[in-house]
């Protein structure tokens, strides 16, 4: 399909900076650029698999020279998240040939997005005013135990030093990497609240770790995109993956010199405006109703 | 009248075919390769009329170009508003129709023969067989059906079919030019040329050709490995991630 190089090129850069700034992955931002400037919904899934399979190899190394990843963590969250993969690569597959998958990409892509981003606007709206009236910004509460803690299954991480049920670390996993295939993100931006919220997996290794799966779940959803569905293309990923390295860079840099909050409320407003692009794209009525599908050559 | 003459050229000619003029054509282009910098190319076709030994050439020639490319399985899909939101609805499989299509003559098909004659004779978009399944059946259906116009609109949007009256120019009375034009997101693999000269309103005489559309060089590689050997292709696009990760991590290391 014929995609200015340098409009995506751009596009990396772009995605990259914002990704760097707020140490996300940016696929929730990289796909849908890409369906917004007529990359087909499937191609483009498949490509940013492979553009955040790189960007999280280049962060977990880093991570991975500070000494910040849970290695048993990952190997667990791991063995749920390929399975993950396989089944949103299976459904992903299968919605393809009853013609359904541009719409349930859409929807998950409303759904997800809209519901994320409203509630990170709420969250660091809330932390700002507390900030206003002179209190801590954010809600800590050491200790403090909910029902994932009640599950059985327990198992010791030392290097996060967590002590948790296998159940919801498998879950999380499976979800991450299910999402990951179906809608061309690495979740980041799902994982690492996830994992601070139910496992209560401390700063040091968080991040680090969560790249370990989203590395893992990427590159699998890359292979398994590619031998099921030919879908992947290389060339375009590999032009997003040059401009997204280079951008994520300078935008690590700016985000350093922001607040956290304000970065929450601002990475929240984004996520909420491109869930909310989805939802106006599946209302409004197309100006063609038809389209063409290849289904094989002869 | 012109029944009539047929008729008396078949008693005479008994099972021997009724073309009294041959035709002998000549690609610009046997072989169009793809490259990187393929932007599409337009393919010239000539072609000579010859008239039987003592003969002459008649003055009311005219001629049908038919290119298809590599036939292929296609569904059309038509949107419909569901609970607010517009889903795909309804579709329809076209089995075995050409992924390029063009039907290029001397004048608009319409004026060239009847409609009988061109729907024998599967001339023009509107002509054309395209095959589709409907239920468990496969078969053709009318023009004016949504889904077929459908199609036809769609394809002749990217470029892919097209319908021309005026693309076949005579050069002399019995030499003719016509431009066959290959978009760049040209399908590859065989074509097939089908020419058809027509006097009258009938047609006196038919020929064919081929060419072949083929990717070169890198494109041909990652084409073939994308579509062959998905796995290893999948496999080796990875590894380029990884290394393009690794260089990065390396490039801008921070301490």
């Amino acid at each position: 399909m014929p995609v200015n190089v340098f409009l995506v090129l751009g596009m990396g850069l772009a995605v990259g900076f914002i990704s760097g700034m707020f140490g996300i992955g940016g696929g929730f931002l990289m796909t849908p650029l890409l369906i917004f400037i007529g990359v087909s919904p499937a191609v483009a899934v498949a490509s940013v698999s492979t553009h955040i399979a790189a960007s999280s190899f280049s962060g977990a190394l880093n991570y991975w020279r500070r000494g910040a990843i849970d290695v048993a963590l990952a190997l667990m969250l791991l063995s749920a998240g390929i399975i993950g993969t396989a089944t949103g690569v299976w459904l992903f597959t299968t919605l393809r040939a009853l013609d359904q998958l541009d719409l349930m990409i859409g929807l998950s892509y409303v759904t997800l997005l809209t519901l994320v981003g409203a509630f990170m606007i709420y969250e660091s709206v809330l932390a700002e005013l507390r900030a206003r009236k002179g209190m801590p910004a954010t809600l800590r509460r050491p200790g403090s135990h909910n029902w994932v803690h009640g599950l059985p299954l327990k198992l010791r991480f030392k290097r996060s030093k967590i002590y948790v049920s296998a159940i919801p670390v498998w879950g999380i996993g499976f979800i991450i990497g299910f999402a990951g295939a179906m809608m061309g993100i690495g979740g980041g931006f799902l994982l690492v609240p996830m994992l601070i919220y139910f496992l209560r997996v401390p700063t040091a290794t968080v991040i680090g770790t969560s790249m370990v799966l989203t590395l893992v779940t990427m590159a699998s959803a890359t292979v398994m995109h590619a031998a099921t569905n030919h879908l992947v293309d290389a060339i375009l990923a590999l032009i997003l993956m040059v401009g997204g390295v280079v951008g994520a860079q300078f935008g690590a840099r700016t985000g350093q010199k922001m607040r956290g909050e304000r970065l929450r409320l601002l990475l929240g407003i984004l996520v909420f405006m491109v869930g909310m692009r989805f939802a106006f794209e599946l209302v409004v009525k197309p100006d063609d109703l038809f389209s063409i599908r290849h289904v094989s050559n002869l | 009248m012109r029944q009539l003459w047929l008729s008396a050229a078949i008693l005479v000619a008994n099972v021997q075919p009724v073309l009294s003029e041959r035709l002998v054509l000549s690609l610009s282009n046997e072989r169009v390769q793809i490259a990187s910098n393929f932007v599409g190319e337009n393919l010239v076709l000539f072609g000579v009329v010859e008239p039987d030994p003592g003969k002459t050439l008649r003055d009311d020639y005219d001629l049908v170009v038919t290119v298809a490319g590599p036939r292929e399985i296609m569904r059309t899909r038509r949107k419909q508003r569901v609970l607010g939101i517009w889903v795909n609805v309804g579709s329809r499989e076209f089995v075995r129709v050409p992924s390029y299509l063009a039907v290029l003559s001397s004048r608009p098909v319409a004026q060239i023969a009847n409609a009988d004659t061109l729907r024998r004779l599967q001339l023009g978009l509107d002509n054309f067989l395209l095959t589709q399944r409907i239920g468990s059946d496969l078969g053709d259906t009318v023009r004016e059906d949504p889904f077929r116009a459908a199609f036809v609109r769609l394809q002749s949007e990217h470029g892919l079919y097209r319908q021309a009256g005026d693309a076949v120019k005579f050069l002399t009375p019995s030499v003719f030019r016509v431009v066959i034009p290959l978009p760049a997101n040209v399908p590859t693999g065989p074509f097939s040329v089908d020419v058809e000269l027509f006097a009258g309103g009938a047609m006196i005489a038919q020929s064919t050709a081929a060419l072949e559309v083929i990717k070169t060089g890198v494109e041909q590689y990652v084409a073939d490995a994308a579509g062959n050997n998905g796995l290893l292709y999948g496999l080796l696009t990875t590894l380029m991630a990884l290394l393009t990760g690794w260089i990065a991590s390396v490039v801008f290391r921070r301490d």
